[in-house]
């Protein structure tokens, strides 16, 4: 895929679009349980942009830590989600029970952290490594087979 | 919760030598003798003399009403000592006889595994329970018939093992569940007290006789017990004769006051069992591989067996709980005997064993002892049980199928009595000079078996051979104590039994069956040409061919291959069910959405316009590109009528899935396929839009059909009360319909896993063409 080396790219893309969407996408995660998102809508955002950072050749940075290893993250975003699921039987409650903490945060006031929000940050995480993966196999291992597939041809 | 302990202490202790003692059996061994006798030592102090029995209930599904329950009556009592005494003196042998065998540690493991299933099953208090811990027996069987792993033999024997006894166990379960759905319970106790009975009755009662069949080597599944030899001496001595083939009379004892009296059940028990008795006696004499003598012979005595517990009168009953604890003794005895031949000889033949008189003379003295008791010969304890058996028949009232079940009795004991016989000659004579010498070469090089191997391999069958004698005098005493056991399954199966019973009907049999047997088992020839496999086996093998042989017709008709077939097939069902549901129940919808306002109507047409041009257009980038701003429309129309959540989702998704397209476009042509004649461009499009029309059309009735409460009332009212959250699509996604959700992203996963692999194999197969290519 052709890149387009410009510094104008590169100061869109990776300086403000890319920190901008990563924080977008944990803010609309978070705020699903009151407000439009939630962790489907979040994990899809943080996927976009790293499709962006694909389309516009910057591959490079996918292979950064923690994401190099997408299978890894997938696993640990579905034990995650079933860990919420299991929780409440071991206090004697239904599967998915939700649990409601109440904190008082200094300066900010009460705030209410319900425990399904640890299954909503765990169907975000398994929706960004679906994208990761499928971005590194239909993306970076797929132009190696289009490659080979042209040359063939 | 001393049963319960006793059960799990087996398991654990089994775990721990497959994880943890793997380097040193012997010890693992020594711990599970512990286990063996500390269980034993529970039984005599909890269940002898007590009162009440002793039972134990622990919750498993309390909901479904499925709880693991014990409970250490007379008859479990029994039971429960066979295994632990038993198993005892077999992992005392088996200490000797696998000497240097690197599987002894994996075997120690999986006997006190199956130990403890065996214990929990004979201690098990209802159907249930028995189930659960009967189908752990079937797989330790498999397990151990297959330890010896490199032998294609041994891993046949046990699949067929593990095949047949697995169909009875699913019969059995059958049984289960239907007494469970139409009386509420499968406690033995409560279902004597509801002596169940109707067409309902009679079909659990069938199963649950297919089950003890196949468990207990009963014809016409009678051919896996002889092939499960391919396993080792214990295994063949504990397993396959005096523990878990007795899970099926447990079975029919426990079963068979509540059953008896139904039509089916007596002919079915006796028809079967004195086939299997005529079967397994005629083919002992035929054998020529000892052991395999032996295993035909407890098939024989397994049909004895099951015709004294299965015809459901109290004193067969009596006699087959003495008759159990006789054969238990005798043949575990037999089986080690030869075990220890072979040892020593390295043959089983039975025209060559004649040579282990002089080496180990006393192991052949208990060795003929227990062949006599097998026979039925005063004054051994087999002669005292055996007479009580025909004693049982002669005297229960049961008609014409009595009259069947004695004389296949008397038939059987002919056959069992010539079997014998024919034991007996090949150990006690019989031997070629020439062999002898030769083994005795063989001895003197190989053999330096050390002073406590011999006694540790010996001491078991020496003692089952005194066990036979002493309770042959003392059988009165035996007697009194099977009382409680007995009447613990039937209050009136109260007997006794003494060694001379007088001249009576059944004695003048008995002398009968002795001479005849003795004369057909004296003239029987010892070398017979080797059998083929026998006709079950072959049978059984034909089965599971033609099964194999239907699965793959089926899979090669309904697994083409082809991706747009199974597309092709999905689509129209899609679209088939709900034309078909809204066609039978005339609900056609009657509002739409779409002229409600010139905006809606606009993105409508704009959306059909896009859908018409992904069909028409010949490239394949061209098309995703539609088929995203289809989505795209979509979108709005989703925001347009408040559906912000999903409107959002919608649009992310459109984004991502065009990019992924045009990712996975790249590797193909940049045009469609042209079409082909079985699969032609017009029925594609005839499919895509009959699925465009029934999918929206279900969508609109069902949204105006309204017969239901609608739930999301009942969600909005609840969400922020329960869930702690406003937005109410999200709270129905990670907690009131949680599980979906759950379910949906594992699908992801997989589906992502599955892309990653298949363009990980692509990769594979491209990097093996180029290496192969430069090789040439």
């Amino acid at each position: 895929m052709k890149t387009v080396p410009s510094a104008i790219l590169d100061e869109l893309v990776d300086r403000w679009l890319a920190k901008v969407a990563t924080l977008v996408a944990v803010y609309v995660t978070f705020r699903g349980h009151n407000a439009p998102g939630g962790g489907f809508a979040g994990g899809l955002i943080l996927g976009s942009v790293f499709v962006l950072q694909y389309l516009t050749g910057r591959e490079p940075m996918l292979r950064s830590r923690p994401i190099r290893h997408p299978e890894a993250l997938l696993g640990a975003g579905l034990l995650l989600a079933l860990v919420t699921t299991v929780a409440p039987l071991v206090v004697g409650g239904a599967p998915l029970e939700s649990h409601i903490w109440s904190l008082d945060v200094p300066l900010i006031g009460e705030v209410k952290v319900v425990s399904s929000m640890f299954f909503d940050l765990g169907v975000f995480v398994v929706v960004v490594s679906v994208v990761l993966m499928v971005l590194q196999a239909l993306g970076t291992r797929g132009a190696a087979v289009a490659r080979d597939r042209r040359e063939n041809a | 919760m001393a049963l319960v302990l006793a059960v799990v202490a087996h398991f654990v202790s089994g775990a721990l030598l497959l994880v943890g003692l793997r380097r040193r059996p012997v010890v693992g061994a020594i711990v599970g003798l512990v286990v063996l006798a500390a269980t034993a030592a529970v039984v005599v102090a909890e269940g002898i003399g007590a009162d009440s029995p002793l039972s134990t209930t622990v919750e498993w599904i309390p909901l479904l009403g499925f709880n693991f329950s014990f409970s250490l009556d007379g008859f479990a009592v029994v039971m429960t000592l066979l295994v632990s005494v038993l198993g005892f003196a077999v992992l005392a042998y088996s200490i000797g006889y696998f000497e240097h065998d690197s599987t002894f540690a994996r075997f120690v493991g999986l006997f006190m595994a199956f130990a403890g299933s065996m214990t929990g099953l004979v201690l098990a208090a209802d159907l249930f329970t028995m189930f659960v811990f009967w189908e752990l027996t079937s797989i330790c069987s498999f397990l151990l018939i297959g330890l010896n792993d490199k032998s294609a033999a041994a891993r046949q024997s046990a699949v067929r093992a593990l095949l047949t006894t697995g169909a009875g166990g699913l019969c059995l379960l059958g049984g289960v569940g239907l007494l469970q759905v139409e009386f509420g319970t499968t406690s033995f106790a409560q279902l004597a007290v509801l002596s169940p009975s109707g067409t309902i009755a009679e079909a659990a009662a069938v199963l649950l006789l297919l089950g003890a069949f196949t468990k207990s080597a009963q014809f016409p599944f009678h051919f896996w017990l002889p092939g499960a030899m391919a396993a080792p001496t214990p295994v063949s001595a504990y397993l396959h004769s005096a523990t878990m083939v007795k899970a099926g009379l447990v079975l029919l004892a426990r079963t068979s006051p509540i059953f008896a009296d139904q039509g089916v059940w007596r002919w079915w028990v006796v028809v079967a069992g004195v086939i299997t008795m005529l079967i397994g006696g005629w083919q002992a004499l035929r054998q020529v591989d000892a052991k395999l003598l032996l295993a035909h012979s407890t098939v024989s005595q397994l049909g004895l067996l099951t015709v004294l517990f299965g015809v459901g009168s109290p004193l067969a009953l009596y006699a087959g709980v003495a008759h159990l604890v006789a054969h238990a003794v005798f043949k575990a005895g037999l089986f080690l005997g030869v075990g220890v031949i072979d040892h020593e000889l390295g043959t089983r033949d039975v025209s060559r064993i004649g040579a282990a008189r002089v080496r180990i003379p006393a192991t052949v003295v208990a060795i003929a002892v227990c062949t006599l008791s097998m026979a039925g010969i005063i004054p051994l304890l087999g002669f005292v049980t055996k007479e009580k058996a025909l004693v049982a028949l002669l005297d229960s009232p049961l008609g014409s199928v009595g009259d069947v079940a004695l004389w296949g009795v008397v038939a059987g004991s002919v056959l069992s009595v010539a079997y014998s016989a024919r034991l007996l000659r090949a150990v006690l004579g019989g031997a070629s000079s020439s062999f002898e010498s030769h083994g005795a070469v063989h001895a003197d090089e190989h053999h330096h078996a050390s002073r406590l191997v011999s006694v540790l391999l010996s001491a078991p069958v020496v003692t089952t051979a005194v066990v036979s004698v002493v309770f042959g005098f003392a059988a009165s005493l035996l007697g009194t104590w099977l009382v409680t056991p007995a009447t613990s399954l039937d209050a009136d199966a109260k007997s006794k039994l003494v060694l001379w019973p007088g001249i009576n009907t059944a004695l003048i049999i008995s002398v009968f069956v002795i001479v005849v047997g003795a004369i057909v088992g004296w003239r029987a020839p010892l070398a017979v040409s080797a059998a083929r496999g026998s006709r079950g086996e072959r049978a059984f093998d034909g089965i599971y061919d033609a099964v194999m042989v239907v699965a793959k017709r089926i899979t090669a008709a309904t697994q083409s291959g082809s991706l747009p077939m199974y597309v092709g097939v999905m689509l129209v069902l899609i679209a088939a069910a709900p034309i078909t549901a809204l066609l039978i129940d005339g609900n056609f919808p009657t509002t739409n959405y779409v002229t409600d306002s010139p905006l809606t109507l606009a993105i409508v047409v704009l959306a059909v316009v896009l859908a018409l041009g992904t069909v028409l257009v010949q490239m394949r980038f061209a098309a995703a590109l539609f088929l995203g701003g289809v989505g795209y429309a979509v979108a709005v129309l989703f925001a347009m009528r408040g559906a912000i959540d999903l409107a959002l989702t919608q649009l992310l998704v459109e984004t991502l899935s065009v990019v992924i397209f045009l990712l996975a476009l790249r590797v193909m042509p940049r045009r469609f396929s042209p079409s082909s004649r079985w699969n032609p461009r017009s029925l594609r499009m005839a499919i895509a839009a009959a699925v465009g029309i029934a999918v929206p059309l279900f969508a609109l009735a069902v949204n105006g059909a309204g017969g239901a409460p609608s739930v999301s009332q009942e969600y909005l009212a609840r969400s922020v009360d329960e869930a702690g959250g406003r937005n109410v699509v999200n709270v129905i996604l990670v907690d009131f319909r949680g599980f979906d959700t759950m379910g949906e992203i594992t699908v992801l996963a997989v589906a992502a896993l599955g892309v990653a692999n298949l363009v990980r194999a692509a990769e594979r197969e491209r990097r093996n063409k180029t290496t192969h290519g430069a090789g040439q």
